[in-house]
């Protein structure tokens, strides 16, 4: 599997995957797009790494722990429902900040967007707990 | 379109079921991946094939598709994706402890005696199972990933 | 009435589940924190049950979407009493558990996998959409594969495997049947679908996911036919994680059944819950008759999970106020008595190293307060007055002969006996006869509580047992109304 192809095709495209699982994530609010799919797209990414150069060239990549990752990401899943329910409102009602920023006029942030980005690091920390495990198992 | 999808679905849960009979561990998730695929497309062909635009505000007019049965499926294959990475993980701790693939073995039956042997040799192995308190090169270390 | 407070018995066990897992290695953190937040959940659940009883149907609409859209989440008496059950399971197993899991499992994460497989029962019992009731199961479903198989040890891996294949195909046919029921209705609202059933110019139609329903709900809850993998995959995992499944999985599919066939498909009862009742008969006989053969504790009272579960579904096979009710209290019963003899059985274990009857015997004047436990527990459990399972199964067959279902009655009260047998095999083998001096060993005082604030609960049932009844027979009664939970979701419109 490390033929030169391979490895070659995986440096290259290891920045632009990575950036592209991240433009899915921010563009994911009202466009095809998500934490999911940007999560699925970022550990596939880490992935190819691990199958072109080996898992312990793709486990020093991600320098915390992966399960750590998955459970942090639950937990901001999780705070953004939470923090709906002090602010009084049913659990998981989505609120929108509208912010203005120098050079980068409206910013609108959602809180969907936080929740977004806790399932993108459940699936990224979740996909590398599996491959990580499987080659331990 | 219903038709076809008809079809799919029965040849997904024939071959499913199928491949579930086997003694071959790899063949039975194999069997259910393809089980869940035909339950997800039963799930999306029972709500109505989708004909129309996708169901955002202001993109359009005409009508739109219902846009629960895609949520409820993708939910679907989200939980299916985790289980089945379970089920390979079993699968593969599976072959690592009995040397084989085979789900025959029922529980009641007594471990084989290879099996008693190398759970005699790991020693304190047994709960926490990694390769890193086990010897280089010992039986059931594994293939390398790649 | 809309009440934050509904959704805490799902919330509390996730977030502490997460804290728990990042903090696996600490031990103490793990114990004692895991025993606070069991503490903290029951709590809740207590006061939740109060909430209910007093100001009537709870409900919760995630996100603010109004219902039959977005999720919703019921508390009504029913799912009250189950909650409370299920936060006092769990605060009794992990005090066991603490004290007596190895620490290695406990550093893979157990506490953690214990708090989210109570995330998914406590949904499960609060969810008011069939589509979530499987999301919930799935959440259950997959921390107990992990718990299953925690360890790895070689018959773990064997039982794991069973269960966990039985399980999936189960939940491919959850899939499927949603996707039907789906087709037909256009919603998975609980309440909603109570009233388009109701309501359908052709309900014959629902009488086909409602058939699968029982075939997928048979599996999570080891009904005849499908309860082979059970015996199998149970004994296998460490005694608490047994204990706990054998108190509260099946029981969550029971629910499942009575929520869907008391509140939804109730169109057709000559032909659905009429199966319902036969299903019922055999996975009585069957289960009973197939723990006769066993030598090991662990192993009897497993199999025996499958024959009490045959008269809960008998309970609801009746569709009365009288026989729900009846199946309520049996439920409630059953997972206090069940768990409790387990946890006896972990006692005997911590004793002589054992669960095999053959290498047990003369515990009664070794352990006096445990052989006390088990004599209630166990008379409990076959249905000897004035313990509750007397009263569990008494009701179940009043209510059955108030409708002239003789045949299952029947079958009941012989079931009856042998589960009797079975009680009295163990009582002979373990705490009577020869002791076995080889390696007895003390028993802390800490280690009896959980089993003993178990059997209390039998007890009191027993003698006391006219609260709980009068609860369940409002909560069957609201069950087969339907009024109050339809209302309360729908209300808003």
């Amino acid at each position: 599997m490390t033929s030169l192809i391979l490895r070659t095709v995986a440096r290259v495209s290891l920045h632009l995957t990575l950036l592209f699982s991240v433009f899915l994530l921010v563009s994911g609010h009202n466009a095809p797009g998500g934490g999911f799919i940007a999560g699925l797209v970022a550990a596939a990414a880490l992935v190819l790494q691990a199958l072109a150069f080996g898992v312990e060239h793709a486990r020093r990549m991600v320098p915390v722990d992966e399960t750590a990752l998955a459970a942090l990401g639950l937990l901001l899943a999780a705070g953004t429902g939470v923090a709906a329910l002090v602010l009084g409102q049913p659990f998981l009602t989505s609120g929108l900040l509208h912010l203005d920023l120098p050079f980068w006029p409206e910013v609108k942030i959602s809180s969907a967007f936080f929740f977004d980005l806790g399932v993108y690091l459940v699936v990224v920390g979740m996909v590398l707990q599996v491959i990580f495990g499987l080659r331990e198992a | 379109m219903e038709l076809v999808l008809a079809l799919v679905i029965g040849v997904l849960f024939g071959t499913g079921t199928f491949l579930m009979l086997r003694r071959n561990l790899i063949r039975v998730v194999l069997g259910l991946g393809l089980l869940s695929h035909g339950a997800n497309l039963m799930l999306m062909a029972g709500a109505g094939v989708p004909r129309g635009r996708a169901p955002i505000l202001g993109a359009g007019a005409g009508a739109v598709v219902d846009p629960l049965p895609q949520a409820l499926v993708l939910t679907a294959i989200v939980i299916g994706f985790g289980v089945t990475a379970f089920l390979l993980v079993l699968a593969y701790r599976h072959i690592a402890t009995f040397g084989d693939v085979d789900v025959l073995g029922t529980p009641m039956d007594p471990a084989p005696a290879r099996v008693q042997a190398r759970a005699a040799a790991d020693g304190e192995r047994t709960v926490a199972g990694r390769a890193a308190s086990r010897p280089a090169g010992a039986p059931g270390g594994g293939g390398d990933f790649r | 009435m809309s009440s934050p407070l509904v959704f805490l018995p799902v919330l509390l066990p996730l977030l502490g589940g997460i804290v728990l897992w990042l903090a696996r290695r600490s031990l103490g953190v793990g114990r004692w924190g895991s025993l606070a937040l069991a503490a903290v959940t029951l709590g809740v659940e207590v006061a939740l049950l109060g909430l209910v009883r007093a100001r009537g149907v709870q409900v919760m609409f995630a996100g603010g979407w109004v219902p039959p859209f977005g999720i919703t989440l019921v508390v009504d008496l029913t799912s009250a009493i189950m909650l409370v059950v299920s936060g006092i399971v769990g605060l009794c197993v992990l005090g066991h558990a603490v004290q007596t899991l190895d620490p290695d499992r406990e550093r893979h994460g157990f506490y953690a996998l214990y708090q989210f497989l109570f995330m998914g029962i406590n949904g499960a019992f609060v969810t008011g959409d069939i589509f979530n009731l499987f999301v919930f199961f799935e959440v259950m479903l997959i921390a107990s594969y992990a718990l299953v198989s925690l360890g790895s040890e070689p018959g773990q891996l064997r039982g794991g495997v069973h269960y966990l294949v039985t399980n999936l195909v189960s939940s491919t046919l959850f899939v499927a049947a949603v996707g039907t029921l789906y087709g037909l209705a256009g919603t998975l609202n609980l309440a909603d679908l109570a009233v388009k059933v109701a309501r359908a110019p052709d309900p014959a139609v629902f009488t086909i996911p409602a058939a699968v329903f029982i075939v997928v709900f048979g599996v999570k809850s080891a009904l005849f036919p499908l309860y082979f993998w059970l015996p199998a995959s149970y004994p296998a995992a460490p005694l608490p994680v047994t204990a706990v499944f054998a108190g509260m999985l099946t029981k969550v599919g029971v629910y499942a059944v009575l929520r869907v066939f008391s509140l939804v498909f109730t169109h057709d009862p000559g032909y659905l819950h009429a199966a319902l009742l036969v299903v019922a008969g055999f996975t009585m006989l069957l289960g009973v008759l197939g723990a006769v053969g066993y030598d090991n504790w662990k192993r009897i009272l497993s199999v025996h999970i499958v024959s009490q579960v045959g008269y809960m579904i008998m309970g609801i096979g009746f569709l009365s106020v009288a026989g729900l009710a009846a199946a309520i209290f049996f439920i409630v019963h059953q997972i206090l008595v069940k768990t409790a003899l387990f946890l006896i059985a972990g006692l005997a274990e911590r004793a002589t190293g054992a669960y095999d009857l053959g290498e047990m015997g003369g515990l009664a004047g070794r352990y006096p307060v445990m052989a006390s436990l088990f004599m209630v527990a166990g008379l409990s459990l076959a249905g000897v007055p004035p313990l509750s399972g007397f009263f569990g199964k008494f009701l179940l067959i009043r209510a059955g002969l108030a409708q002239g279902e003789v045949a299952v009655v029947a079958v009941a009260i012989v079931v009856s006996f042998f589960t009797l047998y079975s009680m009295m095999k163990i009582w002979r083998y373990a705490f009577w006869g020869e002791e076995k001096p080889a390696g007895l060993r003390p028993v802390p005082a800490a280690l009896y509580l959980p089993a003993a604030a178990l059997v209390a609960f039998s007890v009191v049932l027993g003698l006391g047992g006219e609260a709980l009844l009068v609860l369940s027979q409002q909560a069957a009664a609201q069950l087969l109304d339907g009024t109050a939970y339809v209302m309360a979701v729908l209300g808003a419109r």
